[in-house]
């Protein structure tokens, strides 16, 4: 459906950050590998510089950040405010909204999830998390619409500004995509490396997860379930289940979420089963296979209990990806290697009974 | 030990009472066994990796020397750097050890000038050399089953006269007798002749794979090491194989559940070409394929097949029924071949940089190498010699019960092999003289006794370990050989309710009802779906395999034959849990984490 505003997420690819952002990106690369993600439309960042010609003409206001401190947290908020207010007061073109609302039907009448996708975002020098906002459960194309401003004026959140200022990037070339979705209503979601976070071990996929929506674990709300899976024979080397106190769960015929206490039974009971685990973390190997890098990726698993019917009888078919970006912490550490080549291969014992173990 | 009172720590040797109604034990054990005062300053740990029961007198000799070559071996021929050999004592009939690390660094560099040079000729020819140890072991296996023990009759050979050999028989009572011990002796000297090197060259492997991938599991390592065609598998294949030839030559209706091997061995007489080719075939299987010991070979109870055919015989019944079936499969050796590879190519491209896959192909491109040596030397050592060893023990028991100095031959192994020398003197004396011998007064109240100890014994609960905890745990024998380390004595000291701890040595979590066996010979009794809880696994309890979920022992590291095959059959194992057998019974539901080596009793 490529039009100047609007295009299936399928239809960009890790090369479109700039017109698409980079989550939509990263998602749309994720569908052409063949990788599950929901399907969606992205709103453009042609859409967004639209906008912006609207509320900032001639650039000023978003110039005058660049002069800002970044430790000038007081500045910061005074000027990213009255810019957020304008992004969220002005209308939208109405050429935008056009093509939205027919993309919208699209997707059905159920309730979207509305993500920002700034061109900054996942990249592979910094990841810019969590820095711009996302909705989850919105019904209803007016509140899509509110909802895609409100992604926009999220690229001038305080602590994304201040990040921007600490990383020295320009505001010259921003902009802002927009995801849209249907929204999922997993059983379990959360987060995997597919290398340890706490070792850096490239032979593990390290996942974290809890019951309902992934947003629970994002945010914080609860102590995770973390399971360790090896990449190369599938065993689980590590399994913690934690107390996973909150649930986040979207009401049938309400706007948003809602965190409810997480029912008894499910409290200290494994959001995984050891199988599921195990086909997480091989979802998580074909993605770093695909970007020939280790990943830093959202997932949920749909399906399986009484409230969550199967819709899929294959377990790989109940595995969404929400997101993937390259893990950045370890990339950035560099080893020196544990051994090198000896010139006999018994030197390597030699050497080693030489000192106590 | 930090001086906290409530600090927990082991018990000194010193503090270790009397088993109650044991008290005599120590007549059981040669002095030097004994803890002496200045013991109670250095650290002790219960081998009940070889050792998980009370010791026999006899028994004994599967202590005094294996630590009589190893320590020779590590400390005066390949000169480790960092370790002279172990000292065991024995206290309450458990033998406890001790490893004697070298620590001054002077000694340590004048000492590893001379292991270079030496421990890198054994691994620059370790083919050639080993090729040359199995020549030399079966050459010793071939003396000790040779061995006879004279009968003493009335008049001796007239060959002694004809040939004037000028020898009588009752001298080769004694000779052959030492013989025996001596080959044990250069038995022992030959297993540890590769054993710390073969290890070495495994552990340097394991070390690297755990800094390059630091939640790599032990099993992991292993299995990109494991050897396909292992000699451990024969004797089970060799009874799939009788299985299978019982259906072709159709005496395949004589293996019942519970039939009994003479009366299927005479049946199968009477049935013709079939039942004649079953025979040769079984015979020929039998040695050496039967030389299994249905324990860890230092136990003379811990019978072979070839002693005890009701274990064998236990197995064929189901393997018929499968071969009928159409279900019986082979070992899936290429398959096998084909994971290892692609798992050890895996983790190779995963390392950081060529020097490190240049590093790594080199470390298990030795341990390759090393690794039939690692595998095979059990059947041979364990289980092959060692069976005939006991066979030829019992047979000098069996002259002393003829003389009437024991109630029966398996009276000797009440005897430590000194003693056995003193009893063998007086059938020596009693033969030249025409008098009986005098040591049936002296022996039988002895043997009395002590088996009433033994069952004391039993009742006893050994610490894990004794004495002060070592600040640092550092010789590699201990290390690699028990794979004790500062953790393992961390969980001795806090125990755990409700758990059993133990090695992963082979990965997954699975539940069911607990099977505790305590002797091979109640296989029959294992259920499909069970979890197998037993002492210790050998070759003979390959047939059980097929039909648990998982598997737990009391002894075992994670090259054990049970942590080897639970891995092939991809079964979770916790093995060397130390009391699993004591602490879990039977019909009780367990949940066997094999990653993490926890086995949890649940109702």
């Amino acid at each position: 459906m490529t039009q100047l505003f609007t295009c299936w997420t399928a239809e960009v690819g890790a090369a479109d950050a700039a017109r698409a952002g980079g989550k939509a990106a990263a998602l749309g690369e994720l569908a052409r590998a063949g990788l599950p993600v929901p399907r969606g439309f992205v709103i453009t960042t042609a859409a967004f510089l639209l906008h912006m010609d609207g509320v900032d003409p001639d650039g000023a206001a978003r110039g005058a950040l660049v002069a800002l401190a970044a430790d000038d947290l007081a500045g910061i908020a005074r000027a990213a405010a009255g810019l957020r207010a304008r992004v969220v007061g002005q209308a939208l073109p109405p050429e935008v909204a056009a093509e939205i609302a027919p993309a919208c039907a699209a997707l059905g009448d159920g309730p979207v999830a509305v993500r920002s996708s700034a061109t900054l975002e996942d990249s592979a020098e910094a990841s810019f998390a969590g820095l711009q906002d996302t909705y989850l459960a919105v019904r209803g194309t007016g509140a899509v619409l509110d909802r895609v401003r409100a992604c926009w004026a999220s690229l001038y959140n305080d602590e994304s500004i201040a990040y921007r200022r600490r990383q020295g990037t320009g505001e010259d070339g921003l902009a802002m995509g927009v995801v849209v979705q249907p929204m999922l209503d997993p059983r379990s979601a959360g987060v995997m490396f597919t290398r340890s976070p706490v070792t850096g071990d490239r032979s593990v996929v390290a996942i974290e997860g809890t019951w309902g929506l992934g947003s629970a674990l994002v945010g914080g709300e609860v102590t995770p379930d973390s399971f360790t899976v090896s990449k190369v024979t599938g065993e689980i080397t590590g399994r913690r289940v934690g107390v996973k106190l909150r649930v986040h769960s979207f009401t049938p015929n309400g706007q948003g979420i809602s965190a409810t206490p997480m029912p008894f039974a499910l409290r200290r009971s494994a959001c995984l089963s050891d199988d599921e685990a195990r086909a997480l973390a091989q979802t998580g190997r074909q993605v770093e296979d695909h970007y020939g890098a280790p990943q830093d990726i959202e997932w949920a698993l749909l399906g399986d209990g009484p409230c969550h019917p199967a819709l899929h009888a294959d377990l790989a078919d109940r595995i969404v990806l929400l997101q993937s970006r390259p893990e950045t912490v370890w990339a950035a550490r560099d080893r020196a290697p544990i051994a090198s080549q000896q010139v006999k291969a018994s030197d390597h014992v030699l050497a080693r009974f030489r000192r106590a173990l | 030990m930090d001086g906290n009172a409530s600090a927990p720590r082991f018990p000194l040797p010193s503090e270790i009472a009397d088993a109650p109604g044991a008290e005599g034990w120590r007549s059981m054990y040669p002095y030097f066994t004994r803890f002496q005062p200045d013991d109670d300053k250095r650290f002790w740990f219960y081998n009940s990796m070889h050792f998980p029961e009370p010791m026999p007198a006899f028994d004994t000799i599967t202590a005094e020397v294996p630590y009589s070559a190893i320590g020779a071996n590590t400390a005066r021929v390949f000169v480790f750097p960092t370790t002279l050999g172990i000292e065991h004592r024995i206290v309450n009939g458990r033998v406890y050890i001790t490893a004697n690390p070298v620590t001054d660094p002077d000694e340590i560099g004048r000492r590893a000038a001379v292991f270079g040079e030496r421990a890198g000729y054994y691994y620059e020819n370790w083919d050639t050399l080993y090729q040359g140890w199995k020549m030399r072991i079966k050459g010793l296996i071939d003396e000790i089953t040779s061995i006879t023990v004279p009968e003493l009759p009335e008049f001796d050979d007239a060959a002694v006269v004809t040939e004037s050999r000028g020898v009588a028989q009752n001298h080769y009572v004694r000779e052959n007798f030492h013989r025996c011990i001596d080959l044990f002796s250069v038995m022992w000297h030959h297993h540890t002749e590769f054993l710390m090197l073969g290890y070495g060259a495994y552990v340097v492997f394991f070390q690297f794979c755990k800094q390059a991938f630091p939640e790599i599991s032990d099993q992991a390592v292993a299995r990109m090491v494991a050897g396909i065609d292992v000699i451990m598998y024969r004797p089970d294949d060799e009874l799939r194989g009788l299985a299978r030839l019982a259906v072709e030559t159709g005496v395949d209706d004589l293996f019942t559940e519970g039939c009994s091997p003479p009366a299927v061995l005479a049946a199968l007489a009477e049935r013709g070409e079939g039942g004649q080719r079953w025979l040769s075939a079984f015979e020929r299987a039998r040695d050496p394929w039967f030389n299994v010991s249905t324990g860890d070979g230092f136990y003379h109870h811990h019978r072979s097949w070839a002693d005890d055919l009701t274990v064998p015989f236990a197995a064929l019944p189901r393997y018929v029924a499968q071969v009928r079936d159409g279900m019986l499969a082979d070992r899936p050796t290429e398959a096998l071949r084909a994971e290892r590879d692609r798992i050890a190519s895996s983790y190779r491209d995963l390392l950081g940089s060529d020097e490190e896959k240049a590093a790594f192909d080199q470390m298990l491109g030795l341990c390759r190498v090393v690794f039939p040596y690692v595998e095979d030397h059990k059947f041979y050592c364990e289980h092959w010699f060692t069976s005939q060893f006991f066979a030829r023990i019992r047979e000098f028991g069996a002259l002393l019960a003829r003389s009437g100095v024991l109630a029966e031959a398996e009276d000797v192994f009440q005897l430590h092999h000194t003693e056995v020398d003193q009893a063998l003197s007086d059938v020596m004396l009693a033969w030249a003289a025409g008098a009986p011998p005098v040591g049936a007064s002296h022996f039988r109240p002895i043997v009395a006794e002590r088996k009433r100890i033994l069952e004391a014994l039993r009742g006893w609960s050994p610490p894990p370990a004794l004495g002060p905890v070592p600040e640092a745990l550092n010789d590699p024998a201990v290390h690699m050989l028990w794979g004790v380390t500062q953790q393992t004595i961390e969980a001795w000291l806090r125990p755990a309710e409700g758990e059993v701890r133990g090695v992963g040595a082979s990965s997954g979590v699975v539940e069911g009802p607990a099977r505790v066996l305590t002797d091979v010979n109640q296989i029959g009794e294992v259920r499909d779906g069970e979890i197998l809880v037993c002492p210790v696994t050998a070759p003979s309890w390959a047939p059980v395999f097929g039909k648990i979920r998982a598997a737990v022992s009391d002894i075992g590291g994670s090259m054990s034959h049970a942590a080897i095959v639970a891995r092939e059959y991809g079964m979770p194992a916790v093995v060397g849990t130390g009391d699993a057998t004591k602490r879990i019974s039977t019909g009780q539901r367990v949940r066997v984490d094999g990653d993490r080596g926890i086995v949890q009793v649940i109702a």
